[in-house]
């Protein structure tokens, strides 16, 4: 069953962000939808959108993000997108 | 329409920052076909049948909370109340019943099971007063079965024996734990007026209308609405409750989408949504605070009414448009050691009992979670029960007593119960009796308001 997920990206800005969360989607075969991304009172906000296959996965790309979190000091989250759904659209 | 970049975000903030989560999904389970001839049998089909049914409850209600990104905080387990099993059982079996609940919660992982209960608004059947007696010794012996007992509707009255043995049960329970605060009575409810499939505890049960077995969602958020109105600190009033409203609407959704999901993958019917907003003693997670923010200098000062009853009503409005199936008790809770904002506005002197009475004709619930002095006597005990039952009744809404009288604490004392349930200043009892008004007995007559037909 496909499904949509958003991943968010928070922390300081830094180089690199971008480059390593996507390789991590990319070496997960995960496609991007979307991508939009700002900064926010000196803080990296990035958000994507991603097609997955199996929800279940989404707790390894959770943890494959781990990593990514340490070395960068970003918080990562992803949820499904219906969540979203529910809560801003009638 | 796709969703925009700020909405994505409002709904981190509200997870990350301001504590939005699932407060509980609650699994009703009928357990009449447990009923034997041999109690022995009752116990062991009873333990099968909690523990089978709800197997992956937490394992799917984590899995769902971690796909969603939204918290679950408890999983709980509602059963149909006790007594129906315990028509001809003794007190000793009831208790080995409550023991067995107890044993069903732990192995799966719950914190809490619900349903140790009897209806007796009307009268006591010899399962009800089987459970009457056991309770006391029940409540102190388990750790996670919270029982309920309904004495009063507004289709009967009220059942002021009832009444009276509650009062004793509680002070009863209140001794038989005096070792840890007088903890046994934090697990039991009085109730008027109960709702068949709320899904917060301790006032859970399975009610008799209800299926074989299903799935009902408390949402919360305090915090959420507290933070969505402190962004409008100018607005007038009626631009307030759209704010909540608006709130509260968000939160009803994101419960029922995940609510749904769990429902679905337990195959378990969804039963309702209920709208409650109940606090934690973390911080800013108060519906004290929220008052506060309306207007209030310290929550129970003069105005404290009726701002309860503006963001209670608005609650509901927002509830009742995010979900078709609202239910439970959908309202504001207001329990007193569980939301730091009640615990400081008695510790200031600003609320008192006879406040938290009036806030309760407002509000969804009833006295919750006070701490009392441990010489209140019975008859005082039944007498709180009596006055919070007569509010249910004439207002045909429900309300509850959970009162805890410490044994051994006084007035101005502070008691700690740890955990979900926080800490709470100890509050007085009026010094003069009631005792004349509880040792008449009998019913109170069901009012004009139950002629409905």
């Amino acid at each position: 069953m496909q499904k949509r997920a958003v991943v968010s990206v928070v922390g300081k800005d830094q180089a690199g962000i971008i480059a390593k969360v996507t390789t991590v989607i990319s070496e997960n075969n995960v496609n991007i939808l979307d991508i939009s991304q700002t900064i926010l009172q000196g803080f990296f906000t990035m958000i994507m959108l991603i097609e997955i296959n199996d929800p279940s996965n989404l707790e390894t790309l959770q943890e494959k993000f781990k990593p990514v979190e340490q070395e960068l000091g970003l918080k990562i989250n992803i949820q499904l997108e219906d969540v979203f759904q529910a809560m801003h659209r009638v | 329409m796709p969703i925009a970049f700020t909405e994505i975000q409002e709904t981190i903030r509200m997870v990350e920052m301001e504590h939005l989560d699932i407060r509980t999904v609650t699994m009703g389970i009928s357990l009449r076909d447990c009923a034997d001839q041999d109690f022995e049998t009752v116990k062991q089909k009873v333990y099968e049948k909690i523990t089978s049914y709800a197997k992956d409850l937490q394992t799917t209600a984590n899995q769902v909370a971690k796909e969603y990104g939204v918290p679950i905080i408890n999983k709980r387990i509602a059963i149909s109340p006790a007594a129906e099993l315990l028509g001809n059982a003794t007190k000793e079996q009831a208790i080995e019943l409550a023991e067995t609940l107890d044993k069903a919660a732990q192995t799966l992982e719950v914190d809490f099971i619900g349903g140790f209960s009897a209806l007796v608004h009307k009268g006591i059947s010899k399962g009800d007063q089987v459970l009457l007696d056991a309770l006391p010794e029940a409540l102190s012996k388990t750790e996670r079965v919270c029982s309920s007992i309904s004495v009063a509707t507004t289709r009967t009255g009220i059942n002021m024996d009832a009444t009276r043995q509650m009062g004793q049960i509680i002070h009863q329970t209140a001794t038989l734990t005096k070792d840890d605060n007088s903890i046994g009575c934090a697990k039991l409810v009085v109730f008027c007026n109960p709702v068949e499939d709320n899904p917060f505890m301790a006032g859970a049960f399975h009610g008799a209308g209800e299926g074989e077995a299903v799935l009902s969602v408390g949402v919360s958020g305090p915090g959420v609405v507290l933070n969505a109105l402190k962004r409008y600190p100018d607005a007038d009033l009626g631009e307030v409750s759209d704010v909540i409203k608006n709130t509260a609407f968000k939160i009803t959704r994101a419960g029922e989408l995940i609510g749904r999901v769990v429902a679905e993958r337990l195959n378990v019917p969804f039963g309702i949504m209920d709208l409650s907003l109940a606090p934690t003693n973390a911080m800013n997670d108060s519906v004290a605070k929220i008052l506060e923010e309306i207007g209030l200098e310290r929550v129970g000062t003069h105005g404290t009414i009726a701002a309860l009853a503006l963001m209670n009503d608005a609650v509901k409005k927002g509830g009742a448009m995010a979900s078709s199936y609202v239910g439970g008790l959908s309202g504001a809770f207001i329990p007193v050691s569980e939301d730091n904002g009640m615990i400081r506005g008695i510790e200031e002197g600003a609320l008192n009992l006879s406040k938290l009475e009036a806030m309760t004709c407002v509000c969804s619930v009833g006295l919750d979670m006070i701490a009392l002095e441990g010489k209140a006597s019975p008859e005082t005990l039944s007498a709180i029960i009596a006055d919070e039952a007569a509010i249910g009744m004439i207002n045909k809404k429900t309300t509850a007593v959970r009162v805890i009288p410490v044994i051994g604490k006084e007035e101005g004392e502070t008691v700690e119960f740890g955990g979900l349930l926080g800490r709470a200043p100890i509050i007085g009892v009026n010094q003069f009796s009631s005792d004349k008004l509880i040792k008449r007995g009998g019913r109170i007559p069901a009012p004009l308001q139950s002629l409905i037909n």
